[in-house]
């Protein structure tokens, strides 16, 4: 059950490319499971920037001084982002959360590997943790365009137990895209589960090579949302259904993590001609 | 049912906290509040219900439903614009059926009352809904989308065509339920909105929501090709409002007592207060719910505030205020004015009428505390300027017209 706040910018820090903010979500943190995430309105209240920005939540406190606090990394890419990084200590936000549908957590001791592309990152250091917590041998692969993209790096070597980094100009770790080693780590780790977060290309790729390796995949997708609580049906792809019916769902309410297997990556921004509802093609 | 008062002060507020009939009626439609959600931008109140409580809204109007189950536009569906966000969704939803099983049926059990938006892509397919609908129980009233510019062939939108407009308005009436309140949804996409406005009355619609999106489009530089997959798309938010509010003006003025929602932009109780005073007898907050889901309520919570501030005591004394004739010399020093309006008593009593009373605001706590006080000042100003003679006369002549009025609508 999401809330909607009011909350206290407490700290914002430079991390690489990104900016890191923490607020006081009292009520908010509590809730919050890996792969949730929070949506922040823009440039106050008489902004002309009318849309909610959308952030996956990186970290919680549930207690402490404050009752509760999170944090967000914000890469600055427009103007929303930009005007966002560039909040102080004691600035105030409204923001509301947790949103979505979070990772689903094996309930076994299961070796598990997690993806992230970019600032993709963000999410997945709650996650690592909580699977570390229930035994989960947990080996994280990282990547970027070049160093200064990646979020996190030392953080998470602490969080995993092992890393590895790909970027595709070699400025640090393999020269290469994340999917180029990702399936040698699945095999060597025997992976049951794979988390992925990224750009729609990247998390496509893992999905297929989770696949032909024997591993669940929990996608979580970027798509473009208005709203982030399921009203405005701006943020839909192509997902097959348990009753084998492809359907255009909302990533903001029954996402934004997918079973990798159950989206149809390669029709994302279109309608599939079978999808429920889909336009009928009059014969001429 | 009683009249809703509305303005409950914020938590940990003490003083005295404004008391406002905020009642209104769409025709023979009651609202306790007038502050109702927009097609398309609330789905059918479930969501939204999480964060605060939808049967305190006028109404749920839900989004527009076809026939069938439809997949809608692909993406991208949206794109943000200065103040606003285009987009091209396509109308998807579940089909009519199963709107009725789930949406209606859990609108209905939480006790919300409801608009039904319909939409078709020809005639058939509108009468088709209305026949199904008519023996449907816990709707309140239907707005037939005749305007959404997002369906396959563009120049088929119904609302930028007298004839095509009344032809849907017209078969839609004749399945429906006689008693069953018929809204039409304009389009401001055409020349003279006056003219679809008459024409869809003199169908049969009761009253007339003003307005829908208008049609945009906006390229992508870096791709430099349309932004949205559907190329063009309908633009809403703050960005249209003047247009919206001009065409509840230009629709007032031309026909006095046809009921109307209006909406287009809304964003705070002072833009809401815009329409009411340009002669929406109720309004709907759209795309604002985007950017705050408890919009819809903070509106009515504001407009209360704002009306109270400048001396209603109801919402409908507000309805076409700004329609007066007002050739009154705005006193010289607001200031001096304000300061004797506020000790005045409630009673003229050269007159002994009662004229809406000043509340001394100083108490800002009875505000919104979002507020910052300096605002709260110049509020006061600009309400010790009105005129209140010209509020009187208005008030009397309207009450006569309503003594002699039938309420059916009649277009002139």
């Amino acid at each position: 059950m999401p809330i909607q706040l009011r909350a206290e910018v407490l700290d914002v820090r430079k991390s690489g490319a990104y900016s890191v903010l923490s607020l006081t979500a009292a009520g908010m943190t509590e809730l919050a499971r890996p792969g949730h995430f929070v949506t922040v309105s823009m440039g106050g209240e008489e902004s002309s920037m009318l849309l909610r920005r959308a952030f996956a939540i990186y970290q919680v406190k549930s207690r402490g001084v404050y009752g509760g606090t999170l944090e967000i990394v914000v890469g600055v890419e427009g103007k929303g982002s930009k005007w966002l990084s560039e909040r102080r200590r004691h600035d105030h936000l409204d923001i509301v959360g947790p949103l979505g549908r979070p990772f689903i957590l094996p309930k076994e001791r299961v070796p598990c590997v997690l993806v992230a592309g970019g600032y993709g990152a963000a999410g997945m250091f709650m996650l690592a943790e909580q699977l570390r917590d229930r035994g989960c041998r947990v080996d994280v692969v990282m990547g970027a365009s070049c160093e200064s993209k990646l979020f996190g790096v030392l953080e998470m070597k602490r969080a995993s137990s092992k890393l590895i980094i790909t970027t595709e100009d070699g400025s640090t770790g393999e020269r290469g895209r994340v999917t180029d080693v990702l399936g040698s780590v699945i095999d060597k780790s025997e992976a049951a589960v794979v988390y992925a977060c990224g750009p729609m290309g990247m998390l496509s790729a893992v999905a297929a090579i989770a696949g032909e390796h024997r591993a669940y995949s929990q996608c979580s997708v970027e798509e473009a949302m208005a709203c982030g609580i399921g009203v405005c049906m701006t943020c839909v792809l192509p997902v097959i259904g348990p009753d084998g019916v492809t359907r255009m769902v909302r990533s903001c309410v029954e996402g934004p993590v997918f079973r990798g297997d159950r989206v149809r990556w390669s029709d994302v921004g279109t309608i599939p001609a079978d999808a429920f509802g889909a336009p009928v093609v009059e014969e001429s | 049912m009683s009249p809703a008062v509305i303005g409950r002060g914020p938590v940990g507020s003490t003083s005295e906290t404004p008391r406002m009939d905020m009642s209104t009626s769409l025709g023979a439609m009651h609202l306790d509040a007038p502050v109702l959600t927009a097609s398309g931008c609330a789905a059918s109140g479930r969501e939204l219900d999480e964060y605060f409580d939808i049967t305190h809204l006028g109404a749920i109007v839900t989004k527009s439903i076809m026939l069938q189950p439809r997949a809608g536009r692909p993406t991208p569906r949206m794109a943000e614009t200065p103040s606003g966000m285009l987009n091209s969704i396509g109308l998807q939803g579940p089909g009519l059926e199963a709107f009725i099983e789930t949406d209606l049926a859990w609108l209905e059990q939480r006790g919300a009352r409801v608009i039904v938006s319909i939409a078709g892509g020809s005639v058939e397919e509108y009468v088709k809904i209305a026949q199904k609908l008519r023996y449907v129980s816990g709707i309140d009233a239907i707005e037939v989308n005749i305007s959404c510019p997002n369906v396959e062939d563009r120049g088929q939108v119904f609302a930028c065509n007298s004839e095509a407009a009344s032809q849907v308005i017209q078969a839609v009436r004749r399945h429906l339920d006689p008693h069953t309140p018929l809204f039409a949804k304009l389009s401001p996409d055409v020349t003279d909105i006056t003219d679809i406005a008459h024409a869809v009355v003199r169908a049969g619609a009761s009253g007339l929501s003003v307005i829908n999106t208008a049609l945009g489009m906006v390229i992508d530089v870096d791709r430099m090709r349309p932004a949205l997959a559907g190329v063009t798309g309908g633009l809403s938010g703050p960005a249209i409002r003047p247009i919206a509010v001009r065409c509840v003006w230009q629709i007032r003025q031309a026909m006095p007592k046809i009921p109307i929602l209006g909406m287009g932009g809304i964003r705070t109780g002072l833009d809401a207060l815009q329409f009411i005073l340009a002669g929406a007898n109720a309004v709907s907050v759209g795309t604002a719910t985007f950017n705050d889901p408890s919009a819809p309520i903070r509106v009515q919570r504001e407009l209360a505030q704002a009306l109270h501030e400048r001396g209603f005591t109801s919402l409908r004394e507000a309805i076409s205020f700004a329609h007066r004739e007002y050739d009154a010399p705005e006193p010289l020093f607001a200031e001096t004015a304000a300061a004797e309006s506020a000790v005045n008593p409630e009673v003229d009593e050269e007159q002994g009428l009662e004229v809406p009373r000043i509340i001394q605001v100083s108490e800002v706590d009875v505000l919104d505390d979002r507020r910052p006080v300096a605002e709260v000042v110049q509020i006061r100003r600009d309400t010790a300027s009105q005129p209140f003679d010209q509020y009187k006369e208005f008030a009397e002549a309207k009450a006569a017209d309503e003594r002699r009025a039938d309420v059916s609508p009649e277009p002139q």
